[in-house]
């Protein structure tokens, strides 16, 4: 370990967190993880390894932006989403909402604090109850949360939102299976905006779509954003709807943010090699300069949650590994643009000596 | 997609995706709109008026038995079915058709009842461990298997033997026998519901448990109860008739369908009208609670409901 970082957000997993201006910060994540035990042998269940789905997650989300958060699939960015709102029960670190440490709440003021932070699912076939009408599942919040007394108020609540995220209010009395894909989602988007909630999570909100619908979907969520202030956070493995709705990004890889940073900054001049390649393989909608693209095809697979390497979790893939990276875990430090940050150590090593029991872990 | 803003949805309220038109049903009670659905399905309609039927001789059985059930004519003893009696007469020359008119009462309320104790107590016990897990589905499960162990006759007797011969005593012996089945169908379809994106929703909305399984959980993981409800009446009131065979249910001279059966045994060959007309009325009776069963998991699928909707226009 040589200096200590600077920026707000950087410090290495385990030190002391450093304190957060809380009237600009509206979530934040401090050393979090959500660890799922390997259990093999039937009856017996013995607990065999530890699957790292999110693994020492430092973020700070602030009030009325969007931040990305992109990654390959299983690098953990939906279980992040959902360990943020404590849809998985985080098993380490902690989230705090708002100035309040959610984490240490408990299940019935935790449901209070659900009407302030809503979640868009990825599949809208599957986030949307049967057996309910579109009427039902809407004014749920509102009935769980006591916002609106009396059948007729709610049901005018229910129409007010149908027509906010784009539905005709006379479908309120239909069954989800009478809607196309596009229509569900905004049902779901209608259902998570009930509570007027600050905080909305979309966790793949558009990945299940038709490409013509996901740009309906995108516009609607950005529409929705600045017309109701919300912060939003946008989990995405589409780089390009990333940048295109997002002012910050964040970049995960394998369950650690190794990159955070203004959208400008982490979508045009990464600093981490990992956010390179990734950027490096979004088609440039421009013939020549697709033909000019420069594609760095990173080796081999990623790792496995359950066998995470020791130090830079990418040094196994990165073209640049040098001495430090097996023997120090980077932590996030200031690089490039103001508010970037990045976790690599070619921009000076800085972070917690690698335990020798992380690497045998697993 | 970077650059330029992507084109604005066409903001027509009415819905532009697809062909779905927003022209507002009549609303009507959801029950009408179920019981409506089940009359446009013959085979389930069929099977509800048929039990409809049944139900209705159980209750006004007194005035319509020809004659008493017990009334002993000797001398009319082992009569074919005629015009006086158009069941035939037992070895005691008692009307058959006037026993299998009372034994209906015997019979479905032993069924219900057991089926009922069984439901209300194997489902609770089946929800809670499908929807927690880990050690109240440990616990709850390993008890369910204890009883499942036990050969259902023995459990049955055992409990007979135990609280004394009877009505409500059989229902509750034939009950007991049925939890674990009731506990297991519901854990599984529990199981397969609870991990749904749409309970993990309900949840993120601030949803209480109560709720999670009240308004999501149980309607969802209902259809195979259901289904499994119909078919345990028809084997419950097939156990009732078991056990007053073997002299532990329903103790003669009163009728019941399964006792009538077991007494008619001996004389098949020589009066095969004993066994058949009772016979008949628990085939009957269990063919059309199966039916209902198929007929009513139809109708509580939304799916379905519009299909059938749809066509039945």
């Amino acid at each position: 370990m040589t200096d200590l970082p600077q920026g707000p957000t950087a410090h290495a997993a385990g030190a002391p967190a450093p304190e957060v201006p809380t009237s600009d910060v509206l979530v934040s994540a401090r050393g979090l993880e959500v660890h799922f035990p390997i259990r093999s042998g039937g009856a017996l269940r013995r607990t065999t390894g530890v699957l790292r789905a999110v693994d020492g997650v430092d973020l700070d989300i602030h009030r009325g932006e969007t931040l990305g958060l992109v990654g390959e699939s299983g690098c953990g960015k939906s279980t992040l989403g959902n360990a943020l709102l404590r849809l998985v029960e985080p098993t380490g670190g902690t989230v705090t909402f708002d100035g309040t440490d959610v984490t240490a709440l408990d299940r019935r003021a935790m449901r209070a604090l659900r009407r302030r932070a809503g979640m868009v699912f990825q599949d809208p076939f599957a986030s949307l109850d049967p057996r309910r009408t579109v009427r039902q599942t809407v004014s749920e919040p509102l009935e769980v949360h006591g916002l609106r007394s009396g059948r007729q108020e709610r049901a005018e609540r229910v129409a007010e939102l149908l027509e906010l995220v784009g539905l005709d209010p006379a479908v309120a009395e239909r069954y989800p299976h009478e809607f196309s894909g596009g229509q569900r989602q905004r049902v779901g988007i209608a259902r998570a905006l009930a509570g007027e909630p600050d905080f909305l999570v979309c966790d793949e909100a558009i990945a299940s779509l038709d490409v013509s619908v996901q740009a309906q979907v995108l516009n609607l969520l950005r529409r929705l954003q600045r017309r109701l202030g919300l912060t939003l956070l946008f989990i995405s493995h589409d780089l390009s709807a990333v940048r295109h709705v997002s002012d910050r990004i964040a970049v995960m890889y394998l369950g650690r943010v190794v990159e955070v940073g203004p959208a400008a900054a982490v979508g045009s001049a990464p600093e981490m090699p990992y956010t390179q390649a990734l950027l490096s393989a979004v088609p440039v909608p421009h013939p020549s300069l697709e033909r000019a693209r420069q594609r760095i095809v990173l080796r081999g697979d990623v790792p496995s949650p359950a066998a995470v390497p020791s130090g830079c979790r990418f040094r196994t893939r990165c073209p640049y590994a040098f001495e430090p990276c097996p023997d120090v875990d980077p932590a996030l430090q200031p690089v490039g643009a103001p508010g970037q940050l990045a976790a690599c150590h070619l921009h000076g090593v800085v972070g917690r000596p690698a335990g020798r029991e992380d690497a045998a872990a697993g | 997609m970077t650059g330029a803003p992507l084109p604005e949805p066409a903001a027509s309220p009415t819905a532009t995706e697809d062909g779905v038109p927003s022209t507002a049903r009549p609303p009507q009670p959801r029950w009408r709109q179920t019981l409506g659905l089940l009359a446009r399905n013959p085979t389930a309609a069929v099977a509800a008026t048929v039990l409809l039927l049944i139900v209705l001789m159980a209750v006004f059985d007194e005035s319509l038995a020809p004659s008493g059930p017990n009334e002993i004519a000797v001398e009319d003893r082992l009569q074919p079915p005629s015009l006086a009696h158009p069941f035939g007469t037992d070895d005691l020359g008692r009307d058959i058709l006037s026993r299998v008119v009372l034994g209906a009462g015997v019979s479905l309320r032993v069924g219900f009842l057991a089926v009922a104790f069984a439901l209300v107590v194997g489902g609770l016990i089946g929800l809670l461990a499908g929807f927690y897990g880990r050690w109240v589905d440990d616990v709850l499960m390993r008890f369910m298997d204890v009883l499942f162990a036990f050969p259902a006759v023995l459990l049955a007797i055992a409990v007979l033997a135990v609280r004394g011969p009877g009505a409500g005593n059989t229902a509750l012996a034939i009950g007991i026998v049925y939890i674990p089945v009731f506990a297991r169908v519901t854990r599984a379809s529990v199981l397969g519901v609870r991990e749904e994106v749409y309970v993990r929703a309900s949840r993120s909305v601030g949803a209480s448990d109560l709720r999670l399984l009240s308004r999501h959980v149980l309607p969802n993981a209902a259809p195979p109860i259901i289904v499994q409800t119909s078919i345990s009446l028809a084997f419950a009131v097939l156990a009732e008739a078991a056990l007053s065979f073997l002299g532990l249910g329903t103790q003669p001279p009163n009728p019941s369908w399964g006792l009538m059966l077991a007494e008619g045994r001996g004389f098949i060959d020589l009066a095969w009208w004993l066994a058949f007309f009772p016979g008949m009325a628990i085939f009957l009776t269990v063919l059309c609670f199966n039916l209902l069963g198929d007929g009513l998991r139809d109708v509580l699928d939304p799916r379905q409901r519009t299909l059938m909707a749809g066509s039945g226009r």
